[in-house]
């Protein structure tokens, strides 16, 4: 099984027409997705041509809104590709059209629009997840990929993935290619994200094909010290850890709007004290990571 | 990007918050200047982004401006936790009758706002908040509902201000939060709150934390950036759009992602504890799409680091595609002809990565070593630096 995303996900795209939207539409499609329209109020109406995974051309509808496409199509998830100026108006749109799912690949959303739309999306009774902003998104290696994973690192695998950063979720898929990954989810760097560490563990607890997990965080926040309290409570399996920034100084912030020591407090030590407090072993680098996992999944 | 205390003394002042007159002044002179231009008692107070000015001895008192002059020339060139201090504020003197302290800010772990508000000003918070946490309200602001004057109110009553004065904060409160939400602010934080012996409340020092996501919709925020204060390299990387900070080690960094690069900085500094110590000279991301001109850019800023003495790119090829950035490099090392003089060492992987390679190998570069993986790479970049 996997987490939050599988082959009978009908995904639309919220900014379809764009650049981006339009060449992530192809390589969502290319990797199985099943990817049924999108949306752009100015050019409801349209329709937008693609290749699926087959080579067969699809021509996807484009609506006014993610109420109508859901309407038409189905859809349970949609995937906003949206500039940061108005994603918040695309996020409010999505939580009020109750999508089940949501990811926000967009980077640069003001963490003002982001605490707004999360508080909007509690206020609207939590039917939508949403994975984001600032984030690679969700694949479920084989079965669909919501984000701009690449689709062919690696395969369908026991090793459940959740991760702060893109390329460091890229990386590690990479090192464990050999074993393949039940879903990798990238949550995302900025400082108010959707889903977290802890849901991404929960989920992957209680997924019967998850056999371990890899949990890849950085500094800034306590979100990782968070999730060690959350894996010493509630999680069997085995977990490995990653943390990247141990040599990032105070102060400054590593490419990630997230991403800062800010006093004593985010610092990657800290972060790997509590994880190994609560059992995770923690590698020094991705590939001792790799290592480690390996390790913990042949002792299974 | 956190502001300076006059800058935030003039936006609390655009948004109506009480505050007291200040003017700022790079000299001594223009220090006596000013005392003299606000009459009576001053205080003088270093301009610095740190806390701990007061025990530094960066804030001082002056009955006048003879002595307003004498402390600007103890207070500027000060270096108050690494921090020179260039530019003071002379602030009007105010009759301190009581001190409080209030914030407003961003609460990750709850994806929301969050107020800090005591009776029990003056001392650091973070002291405050071990020794006598119960003197902490800490109430919930709701992102959208905000600090209206009742949640204002509610706050006042938490922190147990008397009730005479619980109007007259909460108003404060009010307008601490318009700042807070109209500039798009993760912080803002007025230690002291004072009142004064007239029964006025003013904000006396103000810290104040901007999103620079929100920088779009706020021209006026390009302005309140401290240039001069930047590293040059920093400051040219940043008119660039290269996502760079300076660090203090010899092996250039050039990476995609911002975890990744992150990752390679440790993985680097790990190999340098088996070669002299290196370190990673600085933090580049060139994110996706690595075009030559990027390319060239950050190898740019980077050989203009007199500290580097070895540089490693580390490319994971999600989107990007390694042809691409092998171009990139050898694109930009042509760009570069002579200036391009240390060695580099390459790690490619992912998308599209044999014809990276090929292209890295048939450019054959003397400049250029390929390496295996990110540790390999790593190691090789540190063995280079130590060995210049």
């Amino acid at each position: 099984m996997t987490i939050f995303l599988n082959k009978d996900s009908k995904v639309i795209v919220q900014g379809i027409t764009g650049g981006e939207g339009s060449k992530h539409t192809a390589r969502m499609l290319a990797a199985g997705t099943q990817v049924v329209g999108g949306v752009n109020a100015r050019k409801a109406g349209t329709t937008v041509l693609h290749t699926d995974a087959s080579g067969n051309s699809v021509e996807l509808p484009v609506f006014a809104s993610v109420a109508e496409a859901i309407a038409a199509t189905g859809a349970d998830v949609s995937i906003a590709f949206v500039p940061p100026a108005f994603t918040k108006d695309a996020v409010v749109e999505a939580i009020d059209a109750e999508i089940p799912l949501l990811v926000i690949i967009t980077e640069g959303v003001p963490v003002q629009d982001s605490a707004e739309f999360w508080a909007y999306a509690k206020e609207k009774g939590d039917a939508t997840r949403i994975i984001g902003p600032n984030c690679p998104g969700i694949i479920s290696p084989g079965e669909a990929l919501v984000g701009i994973t690449p689709a062919n690192i690696t395969g369908k695998g026991p090793i459940g993935l959740v991760s702060k950063s893109g390329t460091l979720t890229y990386q590690m898929m990479y090192e464990l290619r050999d074993l393949g990954f039940s879903t990798a989810i990238g949550i995302g760097g900025d400082p108010i994200i959707g889903t977290t560490h802890i849901d991404a563990l929960a989920a992957f607890e209680a997924d019967p094909e998850t056999k371990a997990i890899v949990m890849i965080g950085e500094i800034g926040g306590d979100a990782e010290e968070r999730a060690a309290d959350f894996i010493k409570a509630n999680v069997t399996k085995p977990v490995v850890g990653y943390v990247a920034g141990f040599t990032a100084p105070e102060g400054k912030t590593m490419g990630h709007a997230g991403a800062i020591v800010s006093g004593s407090a985010g610092t990657a030590q800290a972060k790997k004290e509590a994880l190994e407090a609560a059992g995770v072993k923690v590698g020094k680098t991705p590939s001792e990571t790799a290592t480690l996992l390996r390790e913990v999944y042949a002792a299974l | 990007m956190d502001l300076y205390e006059y800058q935030a003394r003039d936006l609390f002042e655009q948004y109506g918050v009480p505050v007291l007159p200040g003017i700022i002044a790079d000299t001594a002179e223009e220090v006596r200047a000013a005392a003299e231009k606000l009459g009576g008692v001053v205080v003088v107070k270093a301009q610095v982004k740190t806390g701990g000015r007061g025990k530094a001895g960066g804030v001082k008192v002056a009955k006048n401006p003879d002595e307003a002059f004498e402390a600007a020339q103890s207070i500027l060139g000060l270096d108050i936790k690494g921090h020179v201090v260039k530019r003071v504020m002379v602030a009007g003197g105010a009759r301190i009758a009581q001190e409080f302290y209030f914030s407003v800010l961003l609460d990750r772990a709850n994806r929301s706002y969050l107020s800090l508000t005591s009776v029990e000003g003056g001392m650091e918070i973070e002291q405050l908040a071990v020794e006598k946490p119960e003197a902490l309200a800490r109430i919930e602001v709701d992102p959208i509902a905000g600090v209206d004057a009742a949640k204002a109110r509610e706050i006042a009553v938490a922190a147990n201000f008397p009730a005479d004065l619980v109007d007259k904060v909460a108003d404060v409160f009010v307008k601490l939060y318009e700042v807070y939400k109209g500039e798009d602010a993760t912080l803002v934080e007025v230690n002291p709150l004072i009142l004064d012996e007239e029964g006025n409340v003013i904000a006396l020092d103000g810290k104040v934390t901007l999103d620079e996501n929100a920088e779009f919709r706020h021209a006026s925020h390009a302005l309140l950036e401290d240039k001069a204060a930047a590293d040059p390299l920093e400051a040219k990387a940043k008119e660039l759009e290269l996502n760079y900070v300076k660090l203090d080690g010899e092996v250039g960094i050039i990476g995609n992602g911002a975890g990744l690069v992150m990752s390679t900085l440790d993985v680097v500094a790990y190999a340098g504890e088996n070669h002299g110590n290196v370190k990673p000279a600085n933090f580049l991301d060139i994110g996706g799409g690595a075009s030559a001109e990027v390319m060239a850019n950050g190898l740019g800023i980077i050989l203009g680091d007199p500290q580097v003495k070895s540089v490693f790119v580390n490319v994971f090829g999600g989107i990007t595609a390694c042809d691409q950035v092998a171009k990139g490099i050898v694109g930009a090392l042509a760009e570069l002809g002579g200036a391009a003089n240390k060695p580099l060492v390459v790690r490619l992987d992912g998308n599209n990565v044999v014809e990276g390679r090929r292209i890295l190998e048939e450019a054959a570069h003397p400049l250029v070593t390929l390496a295996e993986n990110m540790d390999q790479g790593a190691d090789k970049a540190a063995e280079l630096a130590n060995a210049a």
